[in-house]
């Protein structure tokens, strides 16, 4: 079946089997191999991104679901210009990577988790209890989570 | 001004968090095949046929092949002392013996297709006797390889001292099950084949060293080294776990050798989970004896090492842990004793600590059994008995030379950043006040052996004639930052700017020589080696200024911030790396490089204390891991940045091994944990942010000073959570509690020793 997605802010058209995943259809379909894949369980959230703005792990959508939705992968975040977005800025910043595989799956949760905290101050707990889907093995996630809370308080994301 | 001891940003990141990296599964190769694995899904039995006819007639299936197919050699155990007789076929020959033994390879034109295919091939099975438990496995009763007559794979048996004791007024004694843990790394195993135009093979690994997976395909397979090319992509994570060559790794290349083209594999987790080895599982049976006024005055452990159903890494774990047996106290005598058995379940392998958080988990465990017997606070125990600062090198019962110490003032550092006393009149008044959350706090005052199996690196560093440095390094980073770290040692050397320095590792053509990345040696011995390399191409390039200048070699001087050499006394006639790169090439016909092998002078011996604090749910038994203070000291450090990244990815690990994580079998074999919505692989809800800090002690064993800091976060927190965890409930009377501490085994502990309280009996036991 054919599925038209808007990934990265550009659409794309691609003939795939209809049990096809969200996060097949973009590493082998669209060959956007940012987002990684780390379990089989829905468990360890390095395939997320956001679907319309909203984090999804990409191994539990059909591709078929975001027909005519809009996709935003690891490789779609960064400027045209090669800015790093905030996010990305912060996990840099504050040694939040090491190993890197579960990283785009880390950035995009945050991204989505800064967007809909409305005028919520987030804390340390929040930061900790929204990462819950998403494994790391390399950080201990205390470095994840100190650049999370200083993406929060990046003034280009402040409402 | 040096830039060494500087919090630099890594480099790495820019690529890696706009990209995503590039891993083996995301290399572009053009008509890939796909491989996969027909697995077993029995314990132990002997295969009685393997019928492949549906499979190969399956759409896309490009072929299907067993062990026989192959006619290639086992893989004997890596090390000559294990038993050699217990040989790993690459795909089980006549007998499985772990459930998850790859037994048929499939090879399609697709990932989709091979999976497919495989669930076609029928496996007719004949069960054995099963045996899982390691202390079973000792009774020989079940035999994995009845030809060999003993499942024994590896023993250091030196007998016990009927006297050992004596003089002791209390000796405690305890069982301690170091349990069985997963490393999971995020990234599975991966590996990706083909044949170069030359007729060479292309090896593209997710390998902790590259440079092992060429020398052990060259063997597996009879061919030259030369012949063999091996790429390590970026890669996921290794945890010890990927310093191992794999059966499927040597079968990738032999798809690709047969069916001349390229071979991709790339596991799923669940696979992962009974393919990749896994960690620890040592049974321990400590004895501690002393004076009643806290003074140590013998140690004994006995352990069973479970190596899983062939003998790997993991058989020789207990050789590491006699080698820091008695951890950072000065103990007059000592004594262990150890038997690795074969037991149906997944071989065990290197796991971050590899041997040595067996070894800081027994004794530690064993120092608060002892405190709690004499009544005496933890704290005060250890500095009691703590190796003195003046006696280093010190020699340890068992003919291990620590290189560096001075421990006190690491136990005071951590006891005063956690708040000691305090912390004692708060579990002081909440045991008052009697309510169901008692707090608990662990100490674990820890010494750590890295590169524990001494071997030496290769660095070099080549001056281009654009001026910029090129360094090739025998390391096999995947997460800890070489391109970062040996930039900035070369930096210092030279005055090249870091960005001007380029690091290349991970390619067997392009690095002639390597040992990788694993116990915690990069730093010390490889990053040694390339500052090495860096003050030879120095020496090298002062000689040609020399001829250039028409000075005397002594005469001339490198201007580091000028990244240029003079006479001196005149800065104003100067030539810079550029320069001397071209005469180099103009005079002497070769690049201006240096090439170093450094030979290590030993392993060098980090330590530090943990403080862990626990909230403990009597009535339920849940723990809350509350705050972790980690003191360690790694000699000299490089880069706090990322040393302090290194320490809280250990604490984590450690914290989920004394907390969560646990591989279970049933007694059948089957995995109960084989994959990641069963195995309780640790979240950062679990977690608390982590306070870290460093002593500096440095080592004489290598010019930087520094010591490993990769594992000593897992080898510190584990004992110190799980003594925690038992802090909790001593006024309950209980004396100890096997990880992980779940629930479960939290509330038994508690209803057990309310029942012998009642029996008016003092209990030293935990749950079972």
């Amino acid at each position: 079946m054919e599925v038209t997605i808007t990934l990265n802010g550009t659409e794309c058209t691609h003939d795939v089997e209809p049990r096809t995943l969200l996060v097949y259809y973009i590493r082998e379909a669209a060959g956007l191999k940012g987002t990684n894949i780390g379990c089989d369980t829905t468990s360890c959230g390095a395939c997320t991104v956001l679907l319309d703005g909203r984090s999804v792990k990409s191994c539990t959508v059909l591709a078929a679901q975001a027909e005519g939705r809009t996709v935003t992968t690891i490789e779609g975040l960064a400027e045209a210009d090669g800015t790093m977005h905030p996010v990305q800025r912060a996990f840099q910043e504050h040694h939040g990577l090491q190993c890197g595989y579960c990283t785009p799956g880390m950035v995009m949760a945050i991204v989505s988790m800064l967007a809909e905290r409305g005028d919520h101050v987030l804390t340390e707990a929040d930061v900790r209890l929204g990462l819950e889907g998403n494994l790391c093995r390399c950080t201990g996630y205390h470095n994840i989570v100190e650049a999370a809370l200083a993406a929060a308080r990046a003034p280009e994301l402040r409402l | 001004m040096s830039i060494l001891g500087n919090r630099v940003l890594r480099r790495e990141d820019p690529k890696l968090l706009t990209t995503g990296g590039t891993y083996v599964g995301d290399l572009d190769l053009p008509s890939a095949l796909s491989l996969t694995f027909v697995r077993a899904t029995i314990a132990h039995g002997r295969i009685l046929g393997v019928d492949s006819k549906d499979a190969k007639r399956a759409p896309g299936v490009v072929g299907v092949f067993t062990c026989d197919d192959m006619g290639l050699a086992p893989m004997p155990p890596s090390m000559a002392f294990l038993n050699q007789a217990m040989a790993r076929p690459l795909l089980a020959s006549g007998v499985v013996r772990y459930v998850g033994e790859a037994v048929v390879a499939v090879v399609a034109e697709s990932a989709a297709a091979a999976t497919d295919a495989a669930e076609l091939v029928v496996i007719d099975y004949e069960p054995l006797a099963v045996v899982v438990d390691p202390l079973e496995a000792l009774k020989d009763e079940t035999l994995l390889f009845p030809e060999v007559g003993t499942n024994n794979c590896f023993e250091l048996q030196f007998g016990h001292d009927d006297r050992f004791f004596e003089g002791c007024d209390v000796v405690v004694r305890q069982r301690i099950i170091n349990q069985r843990v997963a490393p999971c790394p995020l990234e599975t195993r991966a590996a990706a084949a083909l044949l170069e135009g030359d007729g060479r093979l292309l090896f593209y690994s997710s390998t902790q060293s590259a440079h092992g997976v060429r020398d052990t395909l060259a063997s597996s397979l009879d061919l030259a080294k030369e012949s063999i090319h091996v790429i390590t992509p970026d890669v996921g994570g290794g945890f010890g776990a990927k310093a191992t060559v794999y059966p499927e790794d040597v079968v990738t290349a032999w798809c690709a050798r047969r069916l001349g083209r390229p071979i991709v594999w790339s596991e799923t987790r669940s696979e992962s989970m009974l393919g990749l080895g896994h960690g620890r599982a040592q049974v321990q049976d400590v004895e501690i004896g002393g004076t009643r006024d806290g003074r140590i005055l013998a140690y004994r452990i006995d352990v069973v090492q479970d190596a899983g159903a062939y003998p790997a890494i993991g058989a020789m774990l207990p050789f590491m842990t006699r080698t820091m047996a008695t951890g950072v106290y000065d103990i007059a005598r000592a004594e262990f004793n150890s038997t690795s058995v074969v037991t149906n379940t997944v071989p065990t392998v290197a796991y971050r600590g590899a041997g040595r958080p067996e070894a800081a988990a027994a004794i530690e465990r064993a120092m608060d059994c002892y405190a709690a017997e004499i009544a005496m606070d933890p704290g005060e125990l250890r500095r009691k008995n703590l190796i003195a600062a003046d006696v280093f090198p010190y020699t340890t019962p068992t003919g291990t030379e620590y290189d560096s110490g001075n421990y006190v003032p690491a136990l005071d550092l951590a006891l005063e950043m956690a708040g000691y006393p305090k912390l004692r009149a708060d579990q002081q008044a909440r045991r008052r006040a009697g309510g169901s959350r008692q707090l608990g706090i662990g100490l674990s005052s820890y010494v750590e052996i890295t590169n524990g199996v001494p071997e030496g690196e290769y660095g070099a560093v080549e001056i281009l004639p654009n001026g910029k440095a090129i360094v090739r390094t025998g390391t096999s980073p995947h997460g800890q930052g070489h391109h970062t770290s040996w930039a900035m040692l070369v930096a210092d050397q030279l005055g090249i700017a870091m960005e001007d320095i380029e690091v290349i590792h991970g390619d067997t053509d392009l690095v002639p020589r390597g040992v990788g990345t694993f116990g915690s040696r990069s730093l010390q011995i490889g990053g040694a080696a390339v500052n090495q390399a860096a003050i030879e191409v120095v020496d090298k390039a002062r000689a040609l200024a020399a001829d250039l200048l028409e000075a005397d070699v002594a005469d001339i001087v490198l201007d580091k911030p000028g990244a240029t050499f003079h006479v001196a006394g005149t800065p104003s006639i100067s030539r810079g790396w550029a320069e001397l790169a071209q005469a180099s090439l103009e005079r002497a016909g070769e690049p201006l490089m240096a090439e170093v092998d450094l030979p290590t002078a030993g392993a060098t011996f980090p330590f530090g204390t943990h403080v862990a604090v626990v909230e403990v749910d009597t009535e339920t038994g849940q723990v809350r891991l509350v705050s972790h203070v980690a003191v360690d000291d790694a000699g000299r450090i490089l880069n706090p940045l990322l040393a302090e990244g290194q320490v809280h990815g250990g604490i984590a690990q450690g914290a989920a091994q004394a907390l969560v994580e646990e591989f279970s079998y049933d007694a059948a074999g089957n995995p109960l944990t084989g994959n990641f919505a069963d195995y309780s692989i640790i979240s950062a809800a679990e977690l608390p942010s982590f306070d870290a800090a460093f002593t500096e002690t440095p080592t004489p064993r290598n010019a930087l000073g520094a010591k490993g800091i990769g594992e000593s976060g897992t080898i510190g927190s584990t004992p110190a959570v799980q003594n925690a965890v038992v802090d909790a409930l001593s006024h309950l009377g209980v004396r100890h509690v096997d990880m992980a501490t779940t629930p479960e085994r939290v509330w038994l502990a508690i209803q057990a020793a309310r029942a012998d309280a009642g029996n008016g009996t003092k209990s030293r036991k935990g749950a079972a």
